[in-house]
């Protein structure tokens, strides 16, 4: 008697089971690990809100995102730096490319004894980071700040070590802003850093930077809002120095949103304007432009219309700087070139 | 009269029913699963880094240069770092090792060396991430304040303790990595100094030698190859060590003649650089990397062999 009725109830729970199963649309996608947090929570609202959708996401790098979408193991991608056109050349239809959320580059230091924000300007950051200005009170730096007594010690320069999109940014911005950097060093998720100290990832980099003095690195605005470091502020192309926020980094998108090319694959580092802060950029979802299975194709779609208008609310609470509404209109009318 | 013993299929059906052959068969397969998984590890190394291969051919491995940027890969700068922490890693800790194992098993009560024991093997199953925070927060500060300083003050004249000093680099890469290979050490010398027959100990004393004589004269070299295994052990974890190295070691692909400097290593690399490397030569060249590391540490053991071989040929009877 009570064994049958074991049964009875797990062959109930196993019929419940296939019922879920059946009615669910699965879609798998994986990439870049800087907006995951945010992704697990659109992901996560966007089941509660189309119960017939489930989408896993796996944060395996924005790398190992573009290969697994390339060889067709996810159904999209993500990453933080647009496809190349080689990398797309391998696909018979062109990837989409859909803008969700933006992120800024800030420069965090440790100097013992200066509680003042300092001042970047562009020169100074590229010649730091060239090995050039190797002393905190170079003239480039003590110029930038009148009033800021800085030391005569060697600056112990601090950069990623693991492959990122941070990094990919950051020199992206040398790059547009020395010469002798892109000729030297160019821009990539790494690169041959002529001088420094390599930590992994965001805290491996702040770490390094909160034990060594004299020392300054790069990191996400989203980990120093999160840890509450200090962080300096930059001259923008426009002349003006900015602190990153969200603001500044949205802005940062909307000066870019007049030349942004049809598909999206667009650096939006050292854009013109006031308030634009210059070392920003989109991070992207790469969707197929032909999906054949229609309830799938269905399901992405919806996403899309969700993530542009109701999930962007939640960009500013987790730290991520939401699209400019320029940007969102023009990625409407991209979905529905998704067959 | 006896029958004829059984031919062909008959004879495997007896043996096997008799079970001996069952285990003997059983066991084979356990144990050749080790060559397969080593003979599909090469070959899968080999074969998806071809076009690294035949893109720099033997000089992969003496280009110094690694610049994802423009394609040029080179392997030397890893494989200098990861011979160079494994060298500091085991000159550190094999004396250290093999001296704390003397004292657990010849000289401490048996009591305290148990004690001492269990706190051995759980340091060594820490993760190495573990480690490597530690390493981060405490030893990189007292490298960078108190021991580096000291070496450059002492030592200065000599090349690898002059130049800048960061906390990080090759010097506390190898501090850490003895830190974590000492329990190896200490824990498999110690057994195999207790195998040693008291027998070996009581002559020694009978003939006149004091303990510390009887201990390195009679047991140590007794227990060799004991101490030797837990040095191997202790080197392949050290060459393959990942987390924690890479969070101490400062991660520049050059070379430095300065054990002070920021340096790379192989399994660094690798952790940090896999997940986001674009592009088919990018991708190569790290399996080509992993394929590097996988011949140094074959090398590097068959010299260690060649070693064992020679001092025993040369030592006392023992095997």
């Amino acid at each position: 008697m009570k064994k049958s009725s074991f049964w009875l109830g797990a062959l109930g729970v196993l019929a419940i089971l296939l019922a879920v199963a059946e009615a669910k649309v699965l879609i798998n996608a994986a990439g870049a690990t800087f907006p995951y947090p945010i992704y697990g929570k659109w992901f996560d609202e966007f089941t509660k809100a189309d119960p017939d959708a489930q989408i896993n996401y796996q944060s395996i790098g924005s790398g190992g995102g573009i290969r697994q979408f390339t060889e067709g193991t996810v159904d999209f991608g993500a990453s933080d730096m647009p496809m190349t056109d080689e990398q797309i050349s391998k696909f018979k239809n062109h990837p989409l490319h859909f803008p969700t959320v933006l992120g800024g580059i800030v420069p965090t230091y440790n100097i013992p004894g200066v509680t003042q924000e300092l001042k970047f300007t562009p020169e100074a950051l590229a010649g730091i980071y060239l090995g050039k200005i190797n002393k905190w009170n170079d003239p480039e730096l003590t110029k930038a700040n009148p009033g800021v007594k800085l030391p005569n010690n060697e600056i112990v320069v601090v950069h990623r070590s693991d492959g990122s999109g941070t990094s990919f940014v950051f020199t992206d911005y040398l790059s547009k802003v020395s010469p002798e950097w892109k000729s030297k060093v160019g821009s990539s998720t790494s690169v041959s850093w002529p001088v420094g100290l390599g930590g992994k990832g965001n805290e491996g980099v702040a770490g390094i930077v909160k034990q060594t003095p004299y020392s300054i690195g790069y990191v996400e605005l989203i980990y120093v809002l999160q840890n509450k470091l200090a962080y300096g502020s930059l001259r923008n192309a426009a002349g003006t120095y900015l602190k990153a926020d969200l603001e500044s980094v949205t802005e940062a998108a909307a000066a870019a949103a007049k030349n942004m090319p049809a598909d999206f694959r667009v650096s939006i580092t050292n854009q013109p304007g006031k308030k634009a802060y210059p070392i920003a950029t989109f991070t992207w979802l790469l969707i197929p432009s032909k999906i054949d299975d229609p309830a799938k194709k269905k399901a992405i779609v919806a996403f899309l219309h969700w993530m542009l208008k109701d999930g962007q609310k939640d960009a500013g609470s987790l730290g991520y700087a939401p699209l400019p509404k320029e940007v969102v209109a023009k990625e409407e009318k991209q979905i529905a070139l998704i067959q | 009269m006896s029958a004829p013993p059984p031919t062909g299929a008959r004879a495997l059906i007896l043996r096997l029913r008799s079970g001996d052959e069952v285990a003997r068969l059983i066991t084979l397969t356990f144990a050749s699963t080790i060559l397969l998984v080593t003979a599909g590890l090469v070959y899968e190394l080999w074969s998806t880094s071809s076009l690294s291969r035949h893109k720099f051919g033997l000089g992969f491995l003496t280009s110094s240069s690694w610049d994802p940027v423009t394609g040029q890969f080179g392997a030397l700068p890893f494989i200098y770092g990861t011979v160079v922490t494994s060298a500091i890693a085991l000159i550190i800790a094999v004396p250290v090792g093999l001296g704390a194992a003397i004292f657990l098993a010849e000289l401490a009560p048996a009591r305290l060396s148990s004690a001492f024991t269990f706190f051995i093997e759980l340091l060594a199953a820490v993760p190495s991430v573990i480690y490597g925070v530690l390493a981060m927060f405490t030893l990189v500060p007292l490298m960078r304040d108190y021991v580096d300083p000291f070496l450059k003050k002492t030592l200065g004249f000599l090349p690898i303790f002059s130049g800048t000093i960061f906390g990080y680099g090759y010097l506390t890469a190898g501090a850490i990595l003895a830190i974590m290979t000492l329990p190896f050490i200490i824990s498999i010398s110690r057994e195999a100094l207790l195998e040693v027959p008291v027998e070996q100990r009581e002559a020694a004393l009978a003939l006149g030698a004091t303990r510390w004589e009887s201990t390195w004269q009679a047991v140590v070299p007794w227990a060799r190859l004991g101490i030797f295994g837990s040095v191997f052990l202790a080197l392949a974890r050290a060459l393959g060590e990942t987390m924690a190295v890479t969070m101490v070691i400062g991660n520049d692909p050059a070379i430095h003649a300065s054990l002070f400097s920021p340096g790379y290593a192989i399994a660094a690399i690798l952790a940090n650089e896999f997940t986001e490397a674009t592009g088919d030569i990018y991708l190569q060249s790290l399996i080509c990397l992993g394929l590097v590391l996988f011949l140094l540490t074959i090398v590097i053991n068959a010299l260690a062999r060649l070693l064992i071989i020679a001092t025993t040929r040369r030592g006392s009877a023992h095997p």
